[in-house]
């Protein structure tokens, strides 16, 4: 639901009103929120001065969440209720959270859902509800910085990041009460920080090794438009990692074997990663184990030993990053520029590796760690309207093959990796019974062939075919990506026009009901009125289509209208204008839904045009110099 | 929220995958010319282009940007193009029902095959298999000009040969795509 600032009835909604937008980089170990301001794009700080805010949630029984460096300090006392690197967990299911097993210290309740819920003091917790935390407490900072309602975030996800991971941060972006305006991809937010969506053209590598993922992307820009010829990753790689090799090593050399507790290995970790984030500067840093019977072991680690720590998960980044140029069809050396995001990227030998590989030295003026929250709010401040001449424009692709499963437990791929969104498909499926009536659509994601090895995303049936014999049917089943990189899927029986659609909601995520009663939970916590709310939202939702059908109207009214289609467009939005000054949120809501219908015709036309117009000016331009 | 009970719903503003493009339906397509109209259509109609429009009109952006897409991908490599061309004309290319080839080309397929196992082995592979390579973009080139004429026939045996020309485009362009993986 958008949420823009309001104006008084009666003033005209200048078009060029500014309005409050963030961007919003939701990283496995920080988070951050930038915005534009004054022209230029920075993250914002909270009252402290600090820019981070660890990713970290710790729960308490009958007290709000702690969130960030207040929830980190806790993290060792209590690392049951202290829930940190939550976008490992982010759309995936309880079979995925046991392979991640060792890596998570904390307990998951054994509910009937397929969904991991964590054991926490103030109750079971699913990951979104985690994440929504993190972005409430963004969206707070924003708001008290910005001063005023935001009406917009563009919020960051992985370009690896699958349909179910992309749903989940939606989802918990709507827990946390912010309007997405876009999910963008982390490196394509990175290469609009460093301004290459500038230059003229070229060819460029985003290198995003951060907290708990890892990320090559290969984008290409010609004239404004950026294209992301390839992408590759590992969504469990990352600085998290680094840092459990280097515990391992130490409680190794404290002479341990059996395995840490909770609390001791919270500890090690941290210290383990202060040890590796001062080799950064030092060639060796003192360090120390406090063991289980008291005693302390000290040593130090070289920055030698922690090359040998590390190089092994350095490597695997090399894997996908080869990969991802073979997809482009390019070799290392036609990479034009390399740019460094993410935390871990500061390391000398992360450096020294990628440009050994490149054959050429990373960008790595900007802070890694807000080069992609910045990138984000350059983005947000253009769709939230604040620059209506600006030319940029973020092609982004499908990480990974959606398809279908078939006879014989087989995928047949319908959007294969790598296609330029929004995408539309379709192939024709047809019955293998005589007088089959329904048809199961299993949806699947990935690059496998067969259906155990791809990630099941929904299922859904198509019913009331007509009894025919096998093979007669002729099933249509679309596939349709949006902008945000989320997929809905119809099916149609082509003789009859039986019909079935779904707008993929993967079996492990939250449903929609679901939400509503955290929602509900939420405001009623935060002592909200839920239905104030509700009419609130119902009202600026009002007023951006009656902005919007205004604007078009007196751009094109005169030419695409005769006088009743006039007359009828007119009168819907007179009925919304009525609703809108009324307090019935569901006569606003149907008010909203008749100018939607009584447009539809003209947004057809106008858009028609603009094509014929868009093209027209290939032609002329030949002739004009 | 956008696209819950759009697919399906198609809009109707492409007639086809030329027509979308302001392109006559022909084989000829420069190449460069059509990007140039995908990334200025793109550029136009993206959903980012319509965040704060109405509805009607984010749900026509979303479906033009997607045909825009779909289109882009078929028009720019020529045997997609070419299927897509006859498809238009009332052929189907048929490679999943009908595996009937031509005797001598089949021939021809085998012969480059035995080479490619035999490269494979070799000491002097990359000699080898860039030989072979550029033997069959020879191959595919002359294919493609001989397409184009088809095409400019128009034709039904015409049709019938530019159909046995892109099935054949086909066969080459997988052993090529072999041929790069050992590369």
């Amino acid at each position: 639901m958008a949420l823009l600032q309001i104006s008084e009835p009666g003033q005209s909604t200048a078009p060029h009103e500014h309005r409050l937008a963030v961007g919003i980089d939701l990283g496995t170990t920080n988070s951050l929120v930038a915005s534009v301001r004054s022209s230029i794009a920075d993250t914002l700080p909270d009252e402290a001065g600090r820019h981070l805010l660890p990713s970290v949630v710790h729960y308490r029984r009958g007290a709000d969440p702690l969130v960030g460096d207040a929830a980190l300090d806790l993290a060792a006392d209590d690392p049951l209720n202290t829930i940190a690197s939550v976008k490992r967990l982010m759309g995936r299911g309880v079979e995925d959270v046991k392979r991640l097993g060792n890596l998570l210290p904390y307990e998951f309740s054994t509910g009937a859902s397929a969904m991991p819920r964590i054991k926490t003091a103030a109750g079971d917790r699913s990951p979104v509800e985690v994440s929504a935390e993190i972005l409430r407490a963004l969206k707070h900072r924003a708001e008290t910085t910005l001063g005023g309602e935001l009406s917009g975030a563009v919020i960051t996800v992985p370009a690896y990041f699958d349909d179910a991971q992309r749903q989940a941060t939606k989802d918990a972006a709507r827990l946390a009460g912010l309007n997405v305006l876009r999910l963008l991809n982390e490196p394509t937010a990175a290469a609009v920080a460093y301004g290459l969506d500038q230059s003229a053209e070229g060819v460029f590598a985003i290198y995003d090794l951060g907290g708990g993922t890892f990320d090559i992307s290969i984008l290409r820009l010609n004239r404004g438009v950026f294209e992301v010829l390839a992408t590759a990753g590992d969504s469990a790689l990352g600085g998290d990692d680094m840092d459990h090799a280097i515990a391992d090593w130490m409680w190794q050399q404290a002479g341990l074997n059996e395995h840490a507790d909770r609390k001791l290995q919270r500890r090690l970790l941290r210290d383990a990663r202060a040890a590796k984030q001062a080799l950064t500067d030092a060639l060796t840093v003192p360090v120390q184990v406090l063991r289980p019977d008291g005693t302390v072991w000290q040593g130090d680690l070289a920055r030698s030993t922690l090359v040998q720590l590390v190089d092994p998960l350095i490597e695997r980044t090399l894997t996908p990053t080869r990969r991802a140029l073979k997809d482009a069809g390019l070799k290392p050396k036609d990479i034009q520029e390399v740019v460094m995001v993410g935390g871990s990227t500061r390391m000398p030998r992360v450096q020294e590796k990628v440009e050994n590989f490149f054959g050429r030295k990373p960008l790595t003026t900007i802070d890694p760690d807000k080069v992609v929250a910045i990138g984000a709010a350059i983005q947000a401040d253009v769709l939230a309207g604040n620059k209506p001449d600006s030319d940029m424009l973020l092609l982004d692709v499908t990480p990974l093959s959606l398809g279908l499963e078939i006879m014989g437990g087989m995928v047949e791929k319908i959007i294969p990796r790598n296609s330029t969104i929004p995408t539309v498909r379709a192939q024709e499926f047809t019955t293998f019974k005589d007088g089959q009536t329904a048809l199961l659509i299993h949806v699947l994601q990935g690059e496998r062939e067969l259906v155990s090895d791809c990630r099941s995303l929904a299922r859904f049936e198509l019913r009331g075919i007509p009894p025919m014999v096998a093979g007669a049917a002729r099933i249509r089943v679309t596939f349709q990506v949006d902008a945000d990189g989320l997929l809905s899927v119809a099916a149609r029986e082509q003789g009859t026009g039986v019909e079935a659609t779904v707008t993929v909601k993967p079996s492990y995520g939250l449903t929609d009901a679901e939400i509503e009663n955290m929602l509900r939970d939420s405001i009623a916590h935060a002592s909200d009125d839920n239905s104030v709310r509700n009419l609130r939202e119902q009202q600026v939702d009002a007023d951006r289509v009656l902005e919007a059908v205004q604007a078009a109207l007196r751009a094109d009214g005169e030419k695409y209208l005769d006088r009743d289609e006039r007359a009828a467009i007119d009168a819907a939005l007179a009925a919304l204008h009525n609703a809108r000054i009324g307090t019935d949120t569901t006569a606003i809501k149907q008010a909203v839904a008749a100018v939607d219908q009584a447009t539809q015709a003209f947004a057809m036309r106008r858009m028609d045009a603009s094509v014929r117009a868009a093209l027209a000016g290939h032609r002329l331009d030949e002739f004009k110099s | 929220m956008t696209g819950q009970a759009s697919v399906g719903v198609q809009a109707d503003l492409g007639k086809n995958y030329f027509e979308l493009f302001g392109l006559p339906v022909t084989f000829d397509v420069d190449v460069a010319d059509l990007t140039a109209r995908y990334r200025d259509l793109q550029r136009r109609f993206h959903p980012d282009r319509f965040a704060s429009a109405s509805e009607p009109e984010r749900r026509l952006s979303l479906q033009l940007t997607a045909q825009v897409n779909a289109a882009f991908q078929t028009l720019k490599d020529p045997v997609v193009r070419a299927r897509y061309l006859l498809g238009l004309q009332g052929v189907d290319t048929g490679e999943d029902t009908d595996t009937s080839m031509d005797t001598a080309f089949l021939m021809e397929q085998m012969e480059l095959r035995e080479s490619l196992a035999e490269a494979r082995e070799a000491a002097d592979r990359h000699v080898r298999l860039e030989s072979l390579r550029q033997r069959v973009d020879e191959e595919f080139e002359a294919r493609s000009a001989q397409l184009r004429t088809r095409f400019m026939e128009n034709s039904e045996p015409a049709r019938r040969q530019a159909r046995n020309l892109v099935r054949e485009m086909q066969f080459l362009q997988k052993i090529a795509h072999e041929i790069e993986e050992l590369e």
